[in-house]
């Protein structure tokens, strides 16, 4: 009994370890390619390990096609990732705690039109918003991409919304009898219980931000406002048929999502499922 | 004088105090945003649906001409067809395969949160460039998934060339990013009562029929969730077949938004592609109705809780 019991769970662990391999395959493939000379990435007899690891793909990518390096996408991603999240941090603490904890009028038909707008598309509203943000002037530059992050994304509202059901409203009420405010409820009582939340929304829009590809390719025209994403496309095309560079940069512009993924993967994964599972 | 002043501080801070205003003080930036970033593009797209307009112009009235021409126009149709065949293709095999790891991934051992966690790799990064740049290049003609192909006898294979397979790799990119249907699914595979499946057990029932008569059935409120959220993210598919495919060959893979985007801004026939996202709104206004519809017949709400 036990030796079946160990031979079957060994064969389960070869499996999913086997599948789990074959499912990074690609991210593998694009790693040990970075570290290829040219003619070892591609064809039908490119070897699996780089026979000889070479390194100039990473300075030869980081200087750029233009007259920009990398350096200046990184700053760009960075600036506008950090500004964005924080945005959605700020808006998404406050109007959950208004959506769930304040009873004011007109709550229900707010609360509705958030989860219309959640579901609502990006891509159709696309077209008028990019009108009216050429009408303030504000196309080729950041503004686009960050501000209507400090006007709510409605995906983290509905998830902090649910942990903030999740808290005991006798809290509230403690607080409530003791003198306090609705807003000092807000910021002594449910602001730091929020923690976790926080972190997960900050795990989730920080890499949503910084893979964004539609944004950039619609907001930004000039090169030295490119975010880290947006360039390696442009990069790829300018470089053509000289894939270690571009394999280079992409592995670098994967780097701070995996960081972050490596520290939170805990608050990653129970972000993603709150929400859609009651309990 | 002083009585006055009073009394105006105490109304102010009644009226500050106020659950009203309590919630329209937090609640003020999705207000904001709602009315700014959604509402008025809305507005605004609906009358420029009805206009020939292009970015530097004035808008021109034209009434139904947009939508009349778009119902001609042979590329908006067959970027709907395609669109249609990608998302009834790919959903489903996105799904299912995001059941199966996480039942596979239930069984419960010391290793089940980093078998996890690598599992959920693909969907953390599957939507970035650079993924959609290797991608391109992993089924290039080039690449090491056609060259095994061609190694197994198929001389002249190419994804990208073909209009028949030039989908094949952007639904395999999609379903790749399985990992937050696998972790709902894995989430609402906990729930299910471990004595379902003892009694079934003792009943007599095998493995497959206890996979259809009690998983299934307990989880359909969630495959519903799962089946909606992939749809709407399905339709609107952009940043992978903008850098695989770019919508070729021979607008196989030229999916909506990516009509929308070529219309709106290489054209700059602004007026048409909005008239286009409201077809496609409709369009997925009515699929995502009809599956709500049907779903009472196949989804099952435990009697109480």
């Amino acid at each position: 009994m036990r030796t079946k019991r160990i031979v079957r769970d060994t064969i389960y662990h070869i499996f999913v370890v086997a599948f789990g391999l074959m499912m990074i395959y690609p991210v593998i493939w694009m790693i040990l390619g970075s570290f290829k000379m040219k003619s070892e990435i591609l064809g039908a007899n490119a070897p699996f390990l780089p026979s000889v690891w070479v390194t100039e793909n990473y300075p030869n990518g980081w200087k750029g096609a233009g007259s920009y390096s990398f350096a200046t996408f990184f700053k760009n991603s960075a600036i506008i990732s950090v500004l964005a999240t924080l945005g959605t941090v700020i808006s998404a603490t406050m109007v959950s705690y208004a959506l769930a904890r304040v009873k004011f009028f007109g709550r229900k038909f707010w609360f509705t039109c958030m989860i219309m707008t959640m579901l609502l598309p990006g891509q159709v509203l696309m077209i008028p918003q990019y009108i009216i943000w050429n009408k303030l002037h504000a196309v080729n530059t950041f503004v686009p991409l960050i501000l209507p992050k400090f006007l709510g994304v409605p995906f983290f509202i509905y998830m902090m919304m649910q942990f903030i059901k999740g808290l005991p409203r006798e809290l509230d009420e403690a607080a409530m009898i003791d003198g306090c405010s609705k807003y000092s409820i807000f910021s002594k009582i449910i602001l730091p219980l929020l923690g976790p939340s926080i972190i997960t929304t900050i795990v989730i829009q920080f890499y949503w931000t910084w893979d964004d590809y539609m944004g950039p390719l619609l907001y930004l025209g000039k090169p030295r406002l490119y975010t880290v994403s947006y360039a390696i496309k442009n990069f790829a095309d300018v470089q053509g048929t000289n894939f270690g560079p571009m394999f280079a940069m992409s592995t670098l512009s994967l780097i701070p999502v995996f960081l972050l993924f490596l520290f939170f993967n805990r608050y990653l994964m129970d972000g993603v499922t709150a929400g859609s599972v009651k309990g | 004088m002083d009585k006055e002043q009073m009394t105006f501080s105490q109304k102010f801070r009644k009226f500050i105090y106020n659950e009203n205003t309590v919630g329209y003080v937090f609640a003020a930036p999705f207000i904001l945003g709602f009315c700014l970033l959604t509402l008025i593009p809305m507005g605004l797209s609906l009358y420029y649906s009805f206009c020939n307009y292009k970015i530097a112009g004035v808008p021109e009235w034209v009434g139904l001409a947009n939508f009349k021409n778009l119902l001609n126009d042979g590329t908006f149709r067959n970027s709907i067809l395609v669109t249609l065949q990608y998302v009834a293709i790919g959903v489903p095999l996105k799904l299912v395969f995001a059941l199966l790891i996480a039942m596979l991934l239930t069984k419960p051992t010391k290793l089940q949160g980093l078998y996890r966690a690598v599992y959920y790799i693909p969907s953390l990064i599957g939507g970035s460039v650079a993924v959609a740049l290797v991608w391109k290049q992993l089924f290039g003609s080039r690449g090491p998934i056609v060259s095994m192909i061609k190694a197994m006898g198929s001389n002249n294979f190419n994804f990208f060339g073909s209009t028949t397979w030039a989908f094949v790799p952007l639904v395999l990119c999609n379903a790749w990013q399985f990992g937050s249907s696998m972790l709902i699914f894995a989430s609402g595979l906990k729930q299910i009562p471990k004595d379902y499946y003892e009694a079934a057990e003792i009943d007599g029932a095998n493995v497959i029929k206890r996979f259809f008569h009690i998983t299934l059935p307990s989880l359909s409120p969630i495959i519903l969730f799962n089946l909606l959220m992939q749809l709407i993210s399905g339709f609107m598919t952009f940043t992978q077949a903008q850098i695989i495919t770019q919508g070729g060959p021979n607008y196989a893979t030229n999916y909506v938004s990516l009509f929308i985007f070529t219309e709106g801004f290489s054209y700059q026939h602004m007026g048409y592609a909005c008239a286009a996202s409201w077809i496609i709104l409709l369009i997925m206004a009515a699929v995502t109705g009809i599956i709500f519809k049907t779903s009472k017949a196949w989804v099952f709400y435990a009697a109480d809780e």
